[in-house]
């Protein structure tokens, strides 16, 4: 019998801070700006020159940290890690090795490590020879992003699969989001994801050998780079091999692993303490204002709509997302007969469905208001209109911005209250059918689905579908 | 006025000359310019002219406004060639000014060029000054010492009025005392170190090297204070005055003669001895200490040193600026600029301090001289809890031949014995002029200097000991004033 084996997996997230200015220097953070416009004699190294840590960086890691339901140290330090590389102009990077700033912390179920302050690199490009530095005619340095402040979080290895590594990312970049301290871009590059990974036998408590993925630009190439790389290891485990260690590259395109270097290839960063600043020690009111500027993060959101009613998949989709959030709760504040769960339905389902048919349309940008939705979702809950039509009526008013009692006036959409009017369609719908009518009697009760539709459209979906059910399971003697 | 007068006139003499209207500021600087341009001890690796020197220079800066300044060469001076007297660096020339110069060009005080010094202020003789080594004026064969040997050889030699250095293990302290001038290391964050170039970061420091201890005073004052782009320096609490004191009555002076056991000249031993006496003629009491870790400081020095060096000098790789060897591959344009831009004391210290932070010997090196650099720290706290000073001569010798150490780097490093103890603590010290000796082999005198180290900040005190020490001791170095030009 083959032995089962589970993936051991940890992560290392890069997030670039959105303050105004670098971690070291006063040049300003910028996007897709000309290269090299934002350097000064500090973050291209010039002789002579000395760091001094942005305060604003300090603040945003502190906050960070407090979501992270870290520690946070005292003091901390920072270090230098030494490597050469045209994009690492000092040939070394400033970080925290030996003392972080924040330790100990969790999110949902990941517990983290620790998280710590350091400065980004330059950009650089190789041109011709395939992006590649090997036979490449030229490498180009676009100093900009160099020194761009990052915190580096690490997590325990908690992670067990590459689905469960996509949504916890998601948990964890919504929280940052919502923090207001980075732009988690991750195609710009403004967040990053390292995974550490390894295999054991399932149940066991030791550690494998763990390669690292580096460096994927989505949740979604992570999960399959990570799915990948345990299927690659399990394999070689399982021939009687052994797992290497190494850092490799998955190329979402081929849906390959490459080896971008081996263990011996790994550097020797000969760490230094930085003695060109001083440690960082949070006085006690900055502590204070961290712990207190936490708006309430996504998980705790999630947490309080699920108590509302509203489904765990809703919920979720709603607390990463700030301002759907904000639309919906914009919905119950409209009309506080709603209930949470119906709402949270149509803002999820019905509603996000019709913005995705316009092209994606960006909520920010959408002609629907939460008092209008609630509106309509009023609508629909007093019978006013049936179900059916209050889609049509959304479609309306998603691509025109119209109000739904208008819409329902116009397209003459409200729903057929008179019984006796009903009725008259439902007798005629089962004499225009007699074949489902006759399987209903003789116990198919599935076809009466038929009978269903035929009285819809007779009354073009104006038709409350309980009152119609009723009334044909009366006619037909069931 | 005469010429003479001109040349053994202090900083402050000269200040006072320019005020009472007796010279012009623009006479001054034409005189020194001049002088400068008869350099005959390659102090200087870069000379101003009248407009180059006063680029920046705020001409009412002060008291001291108009007395040019000789200027190290491993401060960034702005549109000017900042070598650090280093290949690796040669013509190259930073966008920005040191923070330092800044401060004396605040002050009224024109740069009259860079000096030379031992390649990124690593050596005790400025023999590794890839220019070429700075010659000591007393006697042209001998080293003016290191590594701020050109800013000595000029104030001494009679090239300049003052001079600013930087001292990471002794720099200032055993050239001023090899030349027969004042050398002033500050207490380490007294004065910003933004635009010096690194050697050794959490010891460098700037200081003034000057014809006697008032202008010491005088230029620390303008060179002190905390800048916004260090972040490791604080300044001094209030101004550095120019000091007044006759007397050292209630003062005491700790002599650590553990440290001073062996390897001393007989001269030298003679004048250390000879001014303990004077300090007691002035009311002040001797007492011995101990400083017993004191012996293992050039050892610890030697690590801790270089393993910063090793990675502050990294960024000399070819790609940004200075020299590019090769551009061959990557590999190559690091290895070849750096294998041709180092000399060779330089590539000596990279690899030992690369060796140090390896990992696997990190503990083993580093981590042990950083303990050993906490126990001399805590040494020099016990001493000041019994003594206000702690004195030393300055070096074990007086300046040595050209060429006599260079083949044993251990017996060179030992020359910084007394100095580099002080270095590791962080605490202010200066060398004064304490007479002439004749070198063990034999030959003409030589100044001898005496080292005072005092609590870390108490720069004022420290100068107002000096000054009363300086009054007794009656220093004449005219002779050297007189062999800067040939
Ligand atoms: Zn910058």
């Amino acid at each position: 019998m083959s032995t089962e084996y589970e993936a051991v997996i940890g992560l290392e997230i890069h997030v670039q801070l959105s303050t105004r200015t670098k971690m070291f220097c006063g040049c300003e953070l910028s996007f897709g700006d000309d290269p090299n416009v934002h350097t000064c004699p500090v973050c291209l190294a010039l002789p002579g020159v000395l760091p001094v840590t942005n305060a604003q960086a300090i603040e945003y890691a502190l906050q960070i940290g407090a979501a992270l339901d870290c520690e946070l140290s005292p003091v901390s330090t920072f270090d230098r890690k030494n490597y050469f590389y045209p994009d690492n102009p000092k040939a070394y990077q400033i970080t925290q090795a030996a003392r972080p700033f924040a330790e100990n912390g969790r999110l949902g179920e990941v517990r983290i490590h620790h998280a710590h302050l350091e400065e980004d690199a330059a950009k650089t490009i190789h041109t011709g020879g395939g992006g590649r530095i090997k036979g490449s005619d030229a490498s180009e340095v676009d100093f900009n992003r160099g020194g761009t402040p990052l915190v580096e979080i690490v997590t325990e290895p908690d992670l067990r699969s590459g689905a469960q590594v996509r949504e916890w990312g998601q948990l964890l970049r919504a929280t940052i989001k919502q923090l207001g301290v980075s732009d988690v871009n991750m195609e710009e590059g403004s967040l990053r994801c390292d995974a550490n990974i390894s295999i054991r036998p399932a149940g066991s408590d030791t550690l494998g050998t763990k390669t690292e993925l580096k460096n994927m630009n989505s949740f979604r190439f992570i999960e399959r780079g990570i799915e990948a790389e345990i299927a690659r290891q399990k394999e070689v485990v399982s021939s009687g091999g052994e797992v290497e260690q190494e850092t490799l590259h998955f190329d979402p395109a081929t849906g390959e692993l490459h080896s971008l270097r081996s263990k011996e290839e790994a550097h020797d960063y000969r760490y230094l303490p930085e003695p060109d600043l001083v440690p960082v020690v949070p006085t006690e009111a900055m502590l204070e204002a961290a712990r207190n500027s936490l708006p309430e993060l996504p998980a705790a959101r999630a947490a309080r709509y699920e108590q509302l009613g509203v489904s765990e998949q809703a919920a979720l989709l709603l607390s990463f997302e700030t301002e759907w959030a904000g639309f919906f709760e914009g919905v119950l504040e409209a009309d506080d007969t709603i209930e949470p769960r119906v709402a949270a339905n149509w803002v999820t389902g019905e509603f996000a469905a019709e913005l995705r048919k316009l092209d994606d349309q960006p909520l920010a940008e959408s002609r629907v208001a939460p008092e209008s939705l609630a509106t309509l979702i009023g609508l629909v809950a007093s019978k006013k209109i049936s179900h059916g039509a209050g889609k049509t009526v959304l479609e309306e008013m998603v691509s025109s911005g119209a109000d739904p009692a208008a819409v329902v006036a116009e397209k003459g959409l409200e729903q057929i209250s008179d019984s006796g009017e009903l009725e008259k369609i439902v007798i005629q719908a089962i004499e225009d059918n007699p074949k489902p009518a006759e399987q209903i009697r003789g116990g198919n009760e599935k076809a009466i689905g038929a009978l269903v539709g035929a009285v819809m459209k007779a009354t073009q979906g104006r038709a409350d579908g309980g009152e119609v059910n009723r009334l044909l399971r009366q006619h037909l003697g069931l | 006025m005469g010429d003479i007068e001109l040349i053994a006139a202090s900083g402050a003499e000269t200040a006072a000359k320019i005020a009472n209207g007796e010279v012009s500021a623009d006479e001054v600087l034409d005189f020194w310019l001049q002088r400068a341009s008869g350099d005959a001890l390659n102090g200087y690796l870069w000379s101003a002219d009248r407009e180059s020197a006063r680029d920046g220079v705020d001409p009412d800066g002060g008291a001291i406004a108009g007395v040019p300044l000789a200027i190290k060469d491993i401060f960034c001076t702005e549109g000017v060639p900042t070598t650090a007297a280093s290949k690796i660096l040669g013509g190259y020339i930073p966008p920005y000014t040191a923070t330092s110069v800044r401060n004396t060009r605040a002050a009224g005080l024109p740069m009259l060029g860079k000096t030379n010094m031992d390649e990124f202020a690593m050596g005790s003789s400025n023999e590794n000054s890839a220019y070429g080594p700075s010659l000591n004026p007393w006697d042209t064969d001998r080293v003016p010492g290191g590594s701020s040997g050109g800013s000595a050889a000029v104030v001494a030699g009679g090239l300049a009025p003052w001079a600013l250095g930087t001292d990471t293990g002794g720099s200032i302290r055993q050239p001023a005392g090899f030349c027969g001038i004042v050398g002033l290391k500050p207490t380490y964050g007294a004065i910003s170190r933004f635009g010096m170039i690194a050697f050794a970061s959490s010891l460098d420091q700037c200081g003034p090297l000057t014809r006697d201890v008032t202008d010491a005073a005088l230029l620390l004052d303008v060179l002190q204070g905390r800048d916004d782009y260090d972040s490791t320096s604080v300044g001094i609490d209030g101004d550095v005055k120019a000091p007044t004191a006759e007397r050292l009555d209630g003062l005491t002076f700790g002599v650590p003669r553990g440290l001073m056991s062996e390897g001393i000249e007989a001269g030298v031993l003679a004048r250390f001895e000879e001014t303990l006496i004077r300090i007691a003629e002035l009311g002040g009491e001797i007492v011995d200490i101990e400083l017993p870790h004191a012996g293992h400081a050039i050892s610890a020095y030697y690590v801790l040193a270089p393993a910063e060096a090793s990675t502050n000098l990294q960024r000399y790789d070819g790609v940004r600026y200075g020299l590019r060897a090769s551009d061959e591959d990557l590999l190559a344009m690091y290895e070849v600029t750096r294998e041709d831009g180092f000399g060779p004391e330089v590539k000596r210290r990279i690899m030992l301090g690369t060796y140090a932070l390896s990992s696997g010997f990190y503990d083993a090196y580093y981590g042990r001289a950083q303990r050993v650099r906490t126990r001399i720290v805590e040494d020099f706290d016990r001493a000041f809890g019994k003594v206000d000073f702690v004195v030393t001569p300055t070096s074990p010798t007086v300046a040595f031949k050209l060429g006599e150490k260079t083949a044993d780097p251990w017996t060179m490093y030992l020359s910084d014995i007394f100095t580099v103890p002080i270095s590791l603590a962080g605490i202010p010290a200066i060398s004064i002029p304490a007479g002439l000796a004749e070198p063990d082999g034999g030959g003409p005198e030589l100044p001898v200097g005496f080292q005072i180290a005092a609590p870390a900040f108490a720069e004022q005190k420290l100068i107002e000991a000096s000054f009363a020490l300086e009054q007794a001791i009656g220093f004449d170095g005219s002779a050297g004033l007189a062999g800067g030009v040939r």
